[in-house]
């Protein structure tokens, strides 16, 4: 049973990563790790709540491709995810920028969480 | 009490939800809209580059992106072929032979008055282009003032002329 679960967990981890293609990963760990991260925060715009790190979809292969151009040309982290943000809008990032048209969705849970703290735990 | 804001909650996350299903997820709203057409210089069809510099003149432009493997781009050709007549439509080719795009041209005719040759992809996503085909309004001045996602079609061609005619 104990073996049946670790095999499960390298299957699970090995489809986490198998769309990154040979081809595109860098010779550089540090950046290659880099690129990860930053493949993790955008989304794929076509296949819907995938990461574009993890996506098959040409386009996601494209912005893979863009990420590694990018950091090999020296960019910062944030630089890339703004280039990106700013071509594709906030739907390819994973955590929307706070906002004041955003601020409902950041504010929602926290105000909800309290109300249902409140009604459950006061004091009678 | 208690069991009132809940119920409040619970309907408004309901109402929230059923209005969300009415979205078109495919439809992602353009950030470049009213902002200048990004640079880029491809390859052209007959050795002449095709840049954004071609885009820079005073009228209204059309960009459309296609390739020959996609099969909604050949839906819209021949509405391509319409509009064509009276606007000034470029193409930039996504990930395509130049051979392809030739015999293409061949059977169906050539809308465009200059195409360019995206190979790496990297110009789409300069436009924040993510699928094929999409179409782009580029106003006088040069800045994107509509996009159309997915095939022109007879049931959006009035909308996109209309868009075109409003700002001539």
């Amino acid at each position: 049973m104990k073996f049946f679960f670790i095999f499960f967990a390298f299957f699970i981890k090995s489809f986490s990563v198998i769309s990154v293609e040979p081809n595109e990963i860098l010779s550089d760990v540090n950046l290659e790790k880099r690129a990860k991260i930053i493949g993790e925060q955008l989304r794929c715009l076509v296949c819907q709540n995938e990461d574009i790190q993890n996506s098959n979809a040409d386009v996601a292969k494209d912005l893979r491709k863009l990420v590694r151009k990018l950091l090999n040309e020296g960019k910062t982290n944030k630089e890339i995810i703004k280039y990106v943000h700013q071509r594709y809008g906030d739907f390819v990032l994973f955590s929307p920028p706070v906002r004041f048209d955003t601020i409902a969705l950041w504010l929602t849970p926290l105000i909800f969480i309290f109300v249902l703290v409140f009604i459950f735990f006061r004091k009678r | 009490m208690k069991y009132l804001i809940i119920v409040v909650i619970f309907l408004s996350t309901f109402i929230l939800f059923y209005k969300g299903l009415k979205n078109d997820p495919k439809a992602v709203p353009s950030n470049l809209i009213s902002k200048d057409i990004p640079n880029f210089i491809l390859k052209g069809l007959n050795g002449k580059p095709f840049s954004n510099q071609d885009l820079s003149y005073k009228g209204i432009k059309i960009v459309n992106f296609f390739a020959s493997w996609c099969p909604p781009c050949k839906v819209e050709h021949e509405h391509l072929m319409n509009l064509s007549k009276n606007y000034d439509i470029y193409g930039i080719v996504k990930k395509d032979t130049l051979e392809n795009i030739k015999l293409w041209f061949e059977k169906k005719g050539n809308p465009y008055k200059k195409i360019g040759f995206d190979n790496d992809g990297l110009t789409s996503i300069e436009w924040g282009v993510y699928g094929l085909p999409e179409t782009f309004i580029v106003s006088k001045s040069g800045q994107i003032l509509y996009r159309h996602i997915g095939p022109i079609t007879e049931n959006n061609i009035d909308k996109i002329v209309d868009i075109i005619d409003s700002s001539l």
